[in-house]
C-alpha cells in the first residue's frame, strides 16, 4: 500500500485563505467572528470544534452557499465556488447522504454533470468512475430506498467527486452512521483522497476520527467561532488499523483532547 | 400480538374474502327486509328489483352515467391543470400566494350547494355543472401541490446552486419532482369531489336544464316516484366513484412505485 502521497510542484501552496471573516445571522447571533485560516493545496484539513462553533458556517462560507458579513476570502485563481464554469471545482458532502429519492444511483451521481448540461452517455465514463471509487459500480441501477446508510453516504461521495473537483468540501459526513461503517469509510475516503490527489476540508466533532485522517488539524472554540489552536500531522504516517491502536494516534489524540478542550474552556 | 395477527391478516385471502362477505351480507340483509315485509318497490325496492331496472333502463340510465362522468373528468383535468399552474405561481411569486390563497380558501369553505344556484343564473346548465365541479376540485389540488413545491430538501437546494443550476433546472429537476407525490395525493382527493360537485350542480340545476346526468335523473325518477330507478341511478354513481378512485390510484402507483414510500409495500 503507498503511503505518502507523490508531492507535485504546487502541493503546500495555499489554495485559499480567509482573513478576518466573520458571520452573523441577524442581529443576535454571531457565528463567526475573525476568522483567519488558509487551507493549502493537497492537504486533508480538519476543522474539529465542539456543536455551534461556526466550523459548519466556514464551509459554507468557503463553497460560497453564504457571504461573509465582514473580512475576505482570497482563491488563488478563480473562485471555487463560481459554477460559471462548467466542471465545478469544488464538491460538497452533506451530513445527510441527501439523494434525490426519484433518481437511481447513477442518476443522482450525474446531476452536477447534468447541471452543467452533460447528457447521460457523455458523462457515463466519469459517473462509472467515481462510483468505482466508492465501490458501487454494481449499484447503478438501485434506488436510494434499496440501500443502507452507509451506501447512501458512498452515493453522495461519488456525486461530489463526478466533476473530479480540486476542493471537496464535507460537513460531517459520517457524524450519523455506526463505527464499523464509519472506520470503513475512513479508510474509502483517504484512499480517494491519494488516487484523486485533491484538497479535502472535513468538518467533524470526533477528534479520533479527524486524527485518524487529516494531515492538519484546527480546532475551533465556540462563541464566536474561530481558530483556537492548530495542530499538524505527519503526512507520511500509514493511516491503517494498526495504526488506530498505536502510540503515536493515542499521544495525537491526547494532544487535539487537550486542545479541544481548553479551546472549550476558553469560551 | 395484534400486530402479528394484522400483518398475518395482510397476506391471506381474508383480507379479500371478508370485506366482500360483509357486502354480501348487508345486501343479503336489505333482500330479507324487503321480502319478509313484502314490502311494495315504490317504498324500498329490493336489491334484485334494482339490478333488473338497471338492466331494463340500461339505455337512459348509461347515457346519463356517461354525461356525468365526462363532466367529472373535464373538471378533474381543468382543475388539476389550473391548480398546479397557479401552484407553480404561488411557488415563484410569495405576493401572489399571500394575495390569491384567502380568495381560494373562501370559494372552499362556502358550501358548494350555496353557491350553485348563483352560478345557474349567469351561467348555462351546462357550464355551471362544470364550475361546480370544478370549484371544489381545484382547491386540494391547488393546496397540495403548493405545499409538495415548498418542502424541497434544503441540502438539495444548495446543492443544485452550488452546481450552478438555473432557475428552470431546479423546477423541472427538483421542484416538480418533489411536489409530484403532494400533487398526486391531491387528484385523488378531487376525483371524488369533483363527482360530489358534478353531482350537486346537476340536482341545484333540477328541472330547469335539459341535463340528462346521473343525479338529474335521481331528481327526475323522485318525481314519477319510481325509486328502483333511483336506487339504480345511485348505484352507477357509488361505482363511478370507485371507478375513478381506482383510476388514480393506479395512475400514483405507476408515477411513484420506483421510490416513493407511499407505494412500496411492507417489503420482505
Amino acid at each position: 500500500m503507498q503511503q505518502t502521497r507523490p508531492a507535485g510542484p504546487e502541493a503546500g501552496a495555499p489554495l485559499l485563505a480567509l482573513s478576518g471573516v466573520g458571520k452573523r445571522f441577524g442581529n443576535q447571533v454571531t457565528a463567526l467572528e475573525g476568522l483567519d485560516m488558509e487551507v493549502r493545496r493537497g492537504e486533508f484539513l480538519s476543522l474539529l470544534g465542539p456543536s455551534g462553533c461556526g466550523k459548519s458556517t466556514a464551509l459554507r462560507l468557503i463553497a460560497g452557499l453564504a457571504e461573509p458579513t465582514s473580512g475576505r476570502i482570497d482563491f488563488n485563481g478563480e473562485h471555487p465556488g463560481k459554477a460559471a464554469s462548467p466542471h465545478p471545482s469544488v464538491g460538497f458532502v452533506f451530513q445527510e447522504p441527501t439523494l434525490m429519492p426519484w433518481a437511481s444511483v447513477f442518476g443522482n451521481v450525474h446531476l452536477p454533470l447534468k447541471l452543467a448540461g452533460t447528457s447521460r452517455r457523455e458523462a457515463e465514463p466519469a459517473i462509472m468512475q467515481a462510483l468505482e471509487l466508492v465501490g458501487l459500480e454494481a449499484f447503478r441501477d438501485a434506488y436510494p430506498r434499496e440501500l443502507s446508510g452507509g451506501m447512501k453516504m458512498r452515493v453522495s461521495i461519488a456525486r461530489a467527486l463526478v466533476t473530479k473537483p480540486r476542493l471537496l468540501l464535507m460537513d460531517e459526513p459520517f457524524a450519523a452512521l455506526d463505527e464499523i461503517t464509519r472506520f470503513k469509510l475512513n479508510n474509502d475516503l483517504l484512499q480517494v483522497w491519494r488516487q484523486l490527489n485533491c484538497t479535502i476540508v472535513f468538518v467533524t466533532h470526533s477528534v479520533f476520527e479527524s486524527v485518524y485522517l487529516s494531515t492538519r488539524i484546527l480546532v475551533f472554540r465556540a462563541r464566536p467561532g474561530r481558530v483556537a489552536a492548530e495542530l499538524a500531522i505527519d503526512p507520511s504516517l500509514e493511516r491503517d488499523e494498526a495504526f488506530r491502536t498505536s502510540p503515536e494516534y493515542v499521544a495525537l489524540c491526547r494532544q487535539a483532547s487537550t486542545a479541544l478542550a481548553a479551546a472549550m474552556n476558553a469560551g | 400480538m395484534a400486530l402479528r395477527i394484522t400483518h398475518r391478516l395482510e397476506n391471506s385471502p381474508f383480507r379479500w374474502a371478508l370485506p366482500v362477505a360483509v357486502l354480501g351480507l348487508v345486501v343479503l340483509g336489505w333482500d330479507l327486509v324487503v321480502r319478509l315485509n313484502d314490502l311494495p318497490p315504490y317504498i324500498l325496492p329490493g336489491p334484485l328489483r334494482v339490478l333488473d331496472t338497471l338492466v331494463a333502463d340500461r339505455t337512459v340510465l348509461l347515457g346519463s352515467l356517461m354525461v356525468t362522468l365526462r363532466t367529472t373528468l373535464v373538471a378533474l383535468v381543468l382543475a388539476a391543470v389550473g391548480g398546479g399552474a397557479l401552484a407553480l405561481v404561488f411557488a415563484s411569486a410569495r405576493i401572489v400566494e399571500f394575495s390569491l390563497f384567502p380568495i381560494a380558501i373562501i370559494l372552499q369553505v362556502t358550501p358548494l350547494i350555496a353557491i350553485a344556484p348563483l352560478m345557474l343564473i349567469y351561467l348555462s346548465t351546462d357550464t355551471a355543472v362544470l364550475t361546480c365541479a370544478w370549484i371544489v376540485a381545484f382547491f386540494p389540488i391547488l393546496s397540495n401541490t403548493t405545499l409538495g413545491l415548498n418542502s424541497v430538501d434544503a441540502n438539495l437546494r444548495d446543492l443544485f446552486r452550488l452546481s450552478g443550476a438555473g432557475r428552470l433546472q431546479t423546477l423541472r429537476l427538483l421542484q416538480l419532482p418533489t411536489a409530484l407525490p403532494y400533487f398526486l395525493g391531491g387528484l385523488r382527493i378531487a376525483g371524488g369531489l369533483a363527482l360530489v360537485g358534478a353531482v350537486v350542480g346537476e340536482i341545484a340545476a333540477g328541472s330547469a336544464g335539459q341535463g340528462s346526468g346521473l343525479a338529474f335523473r335521481i331528481v327526475e325518477s323522485g318525481y314519477r316516484l319510481n325509486i328502483p330507478r333511483m336506487f339504480a341511478a345511485l348505484l352507477l354513481i357509488s361505482l363511478a366513484g370507485i371507478l375513478i378512485y381506482a383510476a388514480l390510484s393506479l395512475l400514483s402507483w405507476l408515477l411513484l412505485r420506483r421510490w416513493h414510500e407511499s407505494a412500496l409495500g411492507t417489503g420482505n
